[in-house]
């Protein structure tokens, strides 16, 4: 699995024109967008713009009604991309399977593809574990953890897989800010280790502007902007200003 | 109900393609066969107890007031080994766990834990469905043989001991060994098979099209063990049939 360079590289990921509409309800219009190998790029917009629909999209769960994405070239949709590259989305909930252990979660695409002996994906998985901080875990259920260390454990099956994108749904949401900055440190160093490409989707600014190489602005179904986290910030238009500083009102 | 009859085929003839993989999943289908058992095996003694002492109890007196004291062994055998224990234990195990798959691939599908086995690349058809249809197909056939023991059992008791009857065990079972033949046992398992392929596909279906929170699993369950039952009740009608047929062209 780790046996070249090539393999553990990030991929390019391209999104052309999608549209998707559920009933009269136009979600995504006409998104387009490039992600380039090993590049974090986060997608940045309130609740209801369509990023959760974009990601689902990403990732197979949904098929959009025109457009395509393309991961170095090849359409995501087609039988022989899951073999060819790996994919792996870190969801919001972390998605752990709750009546496995943690150790079983993290291991579990080793064990079900059965691509290790069963002492080394108990290795594989301590490392794993190790990598996102959290030693000595294996035997704990996930509601035995915290939010956060749950969403770790989320990203450390992700790295089991070897990943070649990752797709994180709000990494951040729900937690606490130190939690947060724990998982964005999470996100740049895997960049660094294992030059992953890295597509994060969320609306927490402080991570936005705190781990993007570049940044996109989503809002009603289109893009406002695409810009390195400076050209976001000095963009001129009225949603993504009100977006990036709305704050409280005190009088007095 | 009906409307989901064409998915419910589809899943079945899925998991049927899946079969060649049941024994990489035998783990699983070892757990969830102890599952069953353990969790029914006290129930299904005691309902088939009083199943089998309540025909005695029913049809003993009118049988002896008339003179066919005799002939009892042979009316409870019959009716617990090719209808009462099949049908009843069906019911049971459709209660006992169709709910329980329903509740736990339900809370999967709701808590995002599916969708998290896709983006892996592990197919829940494999994973969730194989196994339980497996485990359940192999045990309900065992409980209905141990179900129509103890209600055997159980209507030879009520028939010594009640002072209405006071047939002995030995008049009891001198006439039920004239009367049941093993292809009589081998009717009530052979309808208990297909009982146990209606439970587990109805059930697991009804687990992963589970759409909401807690409620929807709620509601999932509830579908889950009323369909089972429906089905249960018309297929017991349509295998009877068939047996009949095949007896009635000297095929058994």
């Amino acid at each position: 699995m780790n046996d070249s360079r090539d393999q553990l590289s990030g991929v390019n990921l391209v999104v052309r024109g999608l549209h998707k509409s559920f009933g009269e309800q136009k979600v995504l219009d006409g998104i387009g967008f490039e992600v380039r190998p090993g590049e974090i790029f986060v997608i940045m917009g309130p609740s209801g713009s369509g990023k959760s629909v974009l990601l689902k999209h990403l990732i197979g769960l949904e098929t959009p009604d025109a457009g395509e994405i393309l991961l170095n070239g090849e359409p995501i949709h087609s039988p022989e991309i899951a073999a060819k590259y790996r994919l792996a989305l870190v969801f919001q909930s972390g998605a752990l399977l709750n009546s496995l252990t943690v150790g079983e979660n993290v291991g579990l695409y080793l064990t079900e593809h059965r691509l290790k002996p069963a002492a080394e994906i108990e290795k594989i998985v301590s490392e794993k574990l190790a990598d996102v901080g959290l030693n000595g875990l294996m035997d704990k259920l996930p509601s035995e953890l915290s939010g956060g260390m749950r969403k770790r454990v989320a990203i450390a099956r992700a790295l089991v897989i070897e990943p070649q994108l990752i797709l994180y749904d709000e990494p951040t949401s729900e937690l606490d800010p130190l939690s947060s900055v724990v998982i964005g440190n999470e996100i740049l160093n895997l960049k660094r280790r294992i030059h992953v490409t890295s597509l994060v989707v969320s609306h927490d600014r402080d991570l936005a502007f705190g781990v993007a190489d570049r940044i996109a602005v989503i809002a009603e179904g289109k893009i406002l902007i695409i810009g390195t986290p400076d050209e976001v910030k000095n963009f001129n238009h009225p949603l993504v200003q009100e977006f990036l500083h709305a704050d409280f009102k005190r009088e007095g | 109900m009906f409307r989901n009859i064409g998915e419910i085929v589809l899943l079945f003839w899925r998991t049927l393609l899946a079969l060649p993989l049941a024994w990489r999943q035998r783990q699983k289908v070892l757990e969830q066969f102890f599952e069953i058992g353990n969790a029914s095996l006290l129930m299904v003694c005691m309902l088939s107890f009083f199943i089998g002492g309540v025909i005695s109890l029913n049809f003993g007196p009118t049988l002896v007031e008339r003179s066919f004291a005799n002939i009892l062994g042979g009316v409870v055998g019959l009716g617990i080994a090719r209808e009462l224990a099949p049908v009843m234990m069906a019911i049971l195990i459709a209660g006992r766990i169709g709910s329980a798959m329903a509740a736990e691939i339900g809370s999967m599908r709701v808590y995002q834990e599916i969708d998290a086995l896709r983006t892996m690349n592990i197919n829940p058809v494999h994973y969730l469905v194989l196994p339980r249809l497996v485990a359940i197909t192999l045990a309900l056939p065992l409980l209905v043989v141990f179900s129509i023991l103890v209600g055997w059992f159980g209507g030879a008791l009520v028939a010594n001991y009640q002072h209405q009857m006071d047939i002995p065990f030995k008049v009891f079972f001198a006439n039920m060994k004239d009367l049941v033949a093993l292809k009589d046992v081998a009717n009530g398992v052979f309808k208990s098979f297909f009982f146990a392929i209606i439970i587990g596909v109805v059930s697991c279906h009804q687990g992963l099209t589970t759409i909401g929170g807690p409620r929807g699993i709620g509601r999932s369950v509830t579908k889950a063990v009323v369909n089972s039952i429906v089905l249960i009740v018309i297929f017991d009608y349509l295998l009877t049939s068939f047996w009949l047929l095949l007896t009635r062209m000297g095929l058994i």
